[in-house]
């Protein structure tokens, strides 16, 4: 096990507990305004401090880690559900129309900037948590079909497949018994990433004011509210940036010592 | 880095030569800064405030204007006379008065312009000024008769609006890009998006102004607003969008920091017609769920004076009737559940983009779930709020601040987006609209507050502040805006 595979996997996991413990505590209600105590600096009474509008900030993190979570888990989940069967059918068929339907299809998704992408499904049908999951999932399709695509052909080429071709299996059951199993390892890694880009791109629609609406806390909309802020009180904007931070690190290093952990070659070259 | 070094050495270099140009010699241009672009330039046409912020009494004239003290004077026209039944109007114009194409501003386009103004097609936003003018009679070259068909104590101030200013006919076909007035200066340049510039009409009939030029510039970002401030980009701001900043504004002795009055009666609009707030019941319930104080001092960080009623608090006529909608929450729950809602009903909120509406907003979301409203958040763009909410009637609740002055009329109006209609009201408005006795007018406008206040026919917020931030040296700025104006004539540099 690395170093960064223990230290993602810790960071990473910090933040699920406090979105985990939200759920039956959180030091004050989240949604709670206590106006004349506004813009406190961390404290015992606030660990965090407070906002513009006397919210608890811990609590707003805490419940804000939830939907940040949320988006990007449901998000990744539309992209591999969706990116995966794409990707071992294209593999399947290669060079069919099929396949070239299918990759043409993910270059033009992939064409846009996932942002605008996602600013353009949000401008149209309205802003909220649900439509930026849809946003966000939309652009994790091409990657997952791109990837289970790539490992897919050449699985294809080795002898195992071809007994099993011989057994009589069809194509659907091969995908399904024998490719998906093998690039498990690589969707797993793949999805990792996917989920700190995705938590990256919740937080960025909120900002812009396109991800969850008020009341539900959300990183990037404490972010956008602090902004006129940072000078006089910068602990609104440093702490949920700072929650940022730690996730898409945390997840990150997972990613990364995921793969080393998972990787058959490098495990074999590092023995 | 590197960048960031060398536009300080560049505006370190600006500020050296400036210093050395303004040496023995007062500034004579000014940048000032406003939110909103406007979408053209005709005031005639158009309800957009950033029209009436640059054009008016700067560019456009009317018979009347509005002074800073929100005090109306003589405008283009030098005196009036009035007959003993209040309905004719004789207006003696200024002699001289040419407009900045050259053409001269007589009897003829005042004729002009009020009679455009009552036209069936009159794009006029403000249709209601007009609305008791009969006739525009010529006299001779300098003098106009108005003619009323009831007398009409308001006349002389609904002259004043920016909707009422002279035009000249010549000009009207390209009145929304290159307006031609009277006004002590003319217009420039305008780059979209960025900013206006109007320049000193050395022809101007009254005294010249101290300014050579004005530029406007539309900053909307509250971020970017603070910047261009602090690094003293702009030289003023007319109505600073961050209530938060203030505070640092006044520590510095760069800047001063105007807190005065406008006449936006910020209001929690209500669906009239829409169940359930057609209930009076249920709208005095949502009344008694805001507590006014904690907007005020979470949503504008103490700037605002409440209201209870649409009326703005300086006017003489007011009546302070917050107490009959105080903040009392178990008395709203109590007139809920005799509405049959003991648990609460859902509803919308939508919110525009001034931080008054969607900071207050959110307080009022949370107000409202304490009694158990469940009022959803709908983050809106000006251009969206006027389709959906202003224009469509779609809404239930929506938080916006009326700027017009004394607009308490369109209480009257059942067609009006919050759709009021209560014949009672209508007739006070009809006695007040034939009322010039000023007493028995404030008495009337006492008790029109006292009829919108006691139906509840919105929730009654605050009074909006006017946030005027400037560099220290600038003098002539208004402190209040009776009217949306950036007054450029009486602005000038110290020292």
């Amino acid at each position: 096990m690395s170093r960064n595979l223990i230290l993602g996997a810790a960071l990473s996991s910090l933040v699920l507990l406090a979105a985990l413990i939200s759920f039956i505590w959180t030091p004050y209600d989240y949604a709670a305004m206590n106006i004349p105590d506004k813009l406190q600096p961390p404290s015992a009474q606030h660990w965090f401090g407070t906002d513009h509008f006397g919210r608890d900030m811990f609590s707003m993190i805490m419940v804000g880690a939830r939907t940040s979570i949320a988006v990007a888990l449901v998000a990744v989940g539309i992209g591999m559900a969706l990116g995966v069967p794409l990707g071992l059918t294209a593999a399947a068929r290669k060079g069919s129309w099929l396949d070239e339907l299918i990759m043409r299809g993910n270059d033009l998704v992939f064409a846009f900037p996932s942002l605008v992408i996602a600013i353009l499904i949000t401008a149209v049908f309205g802003a909220g948590a649900i439509n930026a999951i849809i946003a966000i999932g939309i652009f994790n399709i091409p990657v997952f079909a791109r990837i289970t695509r790539g490992a897919a052909l050449s699985l294809w080429e080795r002898e195992f497949i071809l007994a099993a071709r011989v057994a009589g299996k069809g194509a659907t059951r091969i995908s399904a018994e024998h490719i998906l199993p093998n690039v498990a390892n690589l969707l797993i890694v793949q999805g990792t990433i996917q989920f700190s880009l995705g938590i990256l791109a919740e937080a960025g629609l909120s900002y812009v004011g396109l991800g969850a609406q008020p009341p539900t806390p959300s990183w990037g909309r404490m972010l956008a509210d602090a902004q006129t802020m940072v000078s006089f009180a910068p602990h609104l904007a440093l702490i949920p940036g700072g929650a940022i931070i730690v996730t898409v690190l945390g997840l990150n290093l997972l990613g990364d010592g995921l793969r080393d952990f998972l990787d058959p070659r490098i495990r074999v070259a590092r023995a | 880095m590197t960048q960031q070094m060398l536009r300080s050495l560049a505006s370190a270099l600006a500020v050296g030569a400036s210093l050395i140009a303004t040496q023995g010699l007062a500034k004579s241009d000014i940048t000032i800064a406003m939110q909103l672009e406007p979408p053209h330039l005709d005031p005639t046409s158009a309800a957009a405030q950033a029209i009436d912020s640059v054009v008016y009494t700067n560019i456009f004239e009317g018979l009347t204007r509005f002074k800073g003290d929100g005090s109306v004077v003589p405008g283009l026209a030098e005196s009036w006379e009035i007959s003993d039944d209040g309905k004719e109007y004789t207006f003696r114009l200024h002699d001289g008065v040419t407009f900045h194409d050259g053409s001269v501003m007589d009897a003829e386009d005042v004729k002009f312009s009020l009679d455009r103004a009552l036209g069936e097609d009159s794009a006029n936003a403000q249709k209601a000024l007009f609305a008791g003018i009969e006739s525009v009679e010529i006299v001779d070259p300098l003098t106009v008769k108005v003619t009323l068909s009831e007398p009409n104590g308001n006349f002389l101030f609904n002259m004043a609006w920016g909707d009422a200013v002279i035009v000249s006919p010549d000009s009207i076909d390209d009145i929304k890009t290159n307006p031609v007035g009277t006004g002590a200066f003319t217009f420039g340049e305008w780059v979209q998006g960025d900013s206006i510039t109007l320049n000193r009409n050395p022809d101007y009939w009254g005294d010249q102004p101290a300014l050579e030029s004005a530029t406007f510039k539309f900053i909307s970002d509250p971020t970017a607003a603070f910047a261009a401030m602090m690094a003293e980009d702009i030289d003023a701001f007319d109505n600073f969008p961050a209530p938060e900043n203030l505070p640092q504004f006044e520590a510095d002795p760069r800047f001063q920091v105007l807190v005065g009055s406008t006449e936006g009666e910020t209001i929690l609009s209500t669906n009239n017609k829409q169940p359930p707030f057609d209930d009076i019941r249920v709208r005095e319930a949502v009344a008694h769920a805001i507590d006014r104080q904690a907007i005020i001092d979470g949503a504008m960080f103490g700037y605002g004076t409440p209201i209870g009623t649409h009326f703005a608090p300086h006017n003489p006529a007011y009546v302070d009737l917050t107490g009959n909608s105080a903040y009392d929450p178990e008395k709203a729950k109590t007139l809920l559940a005799e509405a049959g809602f003991a648990d609460g009903f859902e509803t919308t909120l939508h919110l525009p983009p001034p931080s008054y509406a969607r900071r207050g907003g959110e307080i009022v979301a949370a107000q409202l779930a304490d009694v158990g409203i469940n009022a959803e958040i709908i983050n809106v763009e000006w251009a969206q709020w006027l389709e959906s909410v202003f224009k469509g009637k779609d809404f239930g609740l929506t938080i916006v601040s009326h700027t017009e002055p004394m607009d308490i009329g369109i209480y009257a109006r059942p067609d009006y987006y919050f759709q009021y209609d209560s014949l009672d009201f209508q007739a006070v408005m009809d006695t007040l609209n034939s009322t010039t006795d000023p007493e028995e007018r404030a008495k009337l406008l006492g008790e029109a507050q006292r009829l919108i206040a006691e139906d509840y026919v919105n929730g009654y917020l605050f009074q909006l502040a006017k946030l005027g931030v400037a560099k220290a040296g600038v003098q002539g700025l208004w402190k209040n805006a009776p009217t949306a104006a950036i007054d450029l004539t009486e602005i000038s540099w110290s020292e």
